[in-house]
């Protein structure tokens, strides 16, 4: 199976202590994984070094056809090399419009003097209103995103995610915060998002994660602790232990 | 299904989308146009030169508080440094104002030596007439260019671009933020004001460069005159600055950097490198306000390395945020009501309140009463004197600004959401 990315032997220690220790991991090109854990198991860490935010102090993260390592590139330069990360909380750019922050998220040349030359075509605007459409938020255009509630941000994020095109995608708890029925439409878009490119979901949620139906990572003190189907996780003393012993 | 169309309209031309450029050129040319008729210069004499050339002055202010805004209200780098740059322009300019004027008087007073001056002896006369003061007798290498024009307009332009390059190179590549790096942008500024006031530092000194006001080749020309000139001039700076402006901002441009402003993480996951947009527009302002320099100094006739203090460039972003940042006018109009103000509150018009136990005499009191407003300002009105212009053409923003409901937004709703 050949692997999208591949996170092998990282540690990171943050005065002494290790939030990630000896962590591999592996995702192919149109998989989707949920990664669970109880709190302080390293998830965020685990995103903040694939994304760059953080640098380990040791191990390997490989990506792509070309084997490229992204602990040479600054976090700018690994979102153009196709990996885009949602935030827990939602972060979108609120004194802008829900237009003008799927604009900003598009793929395009990302350089300031192309930057200042671009202006958007009538395929970008289509595109954006589509996405708008996607992630229900076409009533919503020309709105400021500061006003959307809190469910509408979350999608905002995710359609700029979308639009960003990105090979793999890092969600992290993108169902907090939501009623049923805003859930039910975040799971559609995660599972119609993962079937064109790699998707990887953090959550706390188990409900969610089985409606996601994928295959799941137990993260435990920083390594992977089981790995499977959530059944076969769940069944796993290990992790029972983990979650339900202490 | 929505409709496409309507959705996004068929992009907006350059008027629609930045309406505010069009209003504020037509005031700039009734502006300059009513001043000419009133002024000694040219029309019925009712504005005096001197006033002429404080509002010509204003004018230049007024594109320097542009550039603070494109910097600071638009991508969120409170720069404590940028009049600096507006000084280096300054002394760019004064530098071959002084050396062309002095070369005229010495080949004057040479022209009656019985023998014809050589080359040499013109320069050195021309040296020690500047130098003079400062006890020196020769060109520092710095003045190597000063006797050429073109040169030394390239150097308004360029010596402060070059400075901004590698500062900023240096301050965003570390990513120094928020008001760790404004505390180093007054640290650069108060640094070039410090060695400027060395006599050897090639610049005169405390004395600075003077008799800016005389240009060279055109002393028949009254300052009446000079002064209208100099008014269009910083007029048509003005007005160019805010279109190139008004244009950075209004695109995918202005779009980053505001985003960068209020969340620079957020961007760089976006793919765009926040480092690259910083340091492109702290260049870019740096050079505005070495051109608003450039055409201020010749007007106020003499510049020294007080103007770099670090206060010059506080006083900076205080127009900007009594105006109103985060919009071009609001920038203008803070530079050019404050500074208006200023002038007059110091200049010992303003009538002294007598309350019978103390004397309030402005000169002094000014400062604080513009301490106060700008604390006022900045708790009460944080949209300045340009939010006023909003709550006019009923542009309001709206009060919900996404408040979170909880210090972790996550877990508590979605308890709350299933209840």
């Amino acid at each position: 199976m050949s692997s999208l990315l591949e996170v092998s032997g990282v540690s990171v220690s943050f005065d002494g202590f290790k939030a990630i220790n000896n962590l591999t991991f592996q995702i192919a090109e149109s998989e989707m994984r949920a990664v669970i854990g109880p709190n302080g198991a390293g998830k965020t860490t685990f995103m903040d070094i694939i994304t760059g935010k953080t640098r380990p102090d040791s191990g390997q993260v490989i990506w792509g056809e070309k084997s490229q390592s992204l602990l040479s590139l600054t976090e700018s330069q690994i979102a153009q090399a196709g990996i885009g990360r949602k935030f827990q909380r939602p972060t979108v750019f609120e004194d802008q419009s829900v237009a003008d922050n799927l604009m900003l998220a598009l793929k395009k040349a990302r350089g300031p003097l192309a930057v200042l030359r671009f202006r958007p075509s009538r395929a970008d605007r289509t595109k954006v209103a589509d996405l708008a459409e996607q992630i229900g938020l076409a009533a919503a255009l020309h709105r400021k995103s500061g006003e959307l509630s809190h469910g509408q941000k979350q999608w905002l994020e995710i359609g700029m995610l979308l639009a960003q095109e990105p090979r793999l995608l890092l969600v992290d708890e993108p169902a907090a915060g939501m009623t049923p029925a805003e859930r039910e439409h975040t799971t559609e878009l995660l599972v119609e998002a993962a079937k064109s490119r790699a998707v990887v979901v953090v959550e706390h949620d188990m409900d969610f994660v089985r409606r996601l139906g994928c295959k799941v990572t137990v993260l435990h003190e920083g390594s992977v602790l089981a790995e499977g189907s959530l059944d076969h996780v769940t069944g796993d003393e290990k992790v029972i232990e983990v979650y339900l012993g202490r | 299904m929505t409709d496409v169309l309507t959705a996004h309209p068929r992009r907006r031309p350059f008027v629609a989308r930045y309406p505010s450029a069009v209003v504020f050129l037509a005031i700039l040319a009734l502006f300059t146009l009513g001043v000419t008729i009133l002024a000694e210069g040219f029309g019925i004499g009712v504005i005096s030169t001197s006033f002429v050339k404080t509002l010509g002055k204003t004018l230049c202010l007024c594109l320097v508080a542009l550039a603070m805004d494109l910097v600071w209200g638009y991508c969120g780098i409170l720069s404590l440094g940028h009049m600096a740059f507006f000084g280096i322009g300054g002394y760019a300019i004064g530098m071959w104002l002084m050396y062309a004027r002095t070369e005229i008087i010495v080949r004057e007073s040479l022209a009656a030596a019985p023998l014809p001056p050589t080359p040499q002896e013109i320069s050195d006369g021309i040296a020690g007439q500047i130098f003079g003061v400062v006890g020196a007798s020769e060109f520092p290498p710095i003045w190597a260019l000063a006797h050429s024009l073109p040169l030394q307009l390239l150097a308004v332009v360029l010596v402060p671009g070059l400075i901004a390059l590698v500062f900023g190179w240096l301050a965003f590549r570390s990513r120094v933020t928020g008001v760790y790096l404004s505390i180093l942008t007054q640290a650069m500024t108060l640094a070039l004001s410090l060695y400027l006031f060395q006599n050897d530092s090639g610049l005169r000194g405390n004395n600075g460069l003077s008799g800016l006001q005389n240009l060279p080749g055109l002393s028949q020309v009254p300052q009446s005159t000079i002064s209208i000139i100099f008014l269009w001039a910083s007029a048509l700076a003005l007005g160019l600055g805010y279109l190139l402006c008004a244009w950075v901002v209004s695109g995918q441009f202005g779009s980053v950097i505001r985003a960068i402003r209020d969340d620079e993480a957020r961007v760089r996951f976006l793919g765009y490198s926040v480092e690259a947009y910083k340091l492109f527009i702290f260049t870019f302002t740096a050079v505005i306000a070495g051109i608003a320099g450039a055409l201020y100094y010749p007007q106020a006739g003499i510049i020294n390395p007080a103007e770099i203090a670090p206060i010059a460039s506080i006083y900076l972003a205080v127009w900007v945020a009594i105006g109103g940042r985060g919009k071009l006018y609001g920038a203008v109009i803070g530079a050019a009501f404050v500074s208006l103000l200023s002038t007059w509150f110091t200049g010992g018009q303003a009538p002294d309140i007598n309350l019978g136990f103390y004397t309030i005499q402005w000169v002094d009191w000014w400062t604080i009463l513009l301490g106060l407003s700008f604390v006022a300002v900045t708790l009460f009105a944080p949209r300045g004197i340009g939010g006023l212009i909003d709550l006019i053409t009923e542009r309001r923003h709206p009060d919900r600004h996404g408040a979170d409901l909880g210090p972790d937004p996550g877990a508590l709703q979605e308890k709350e959401a299933d209840r």
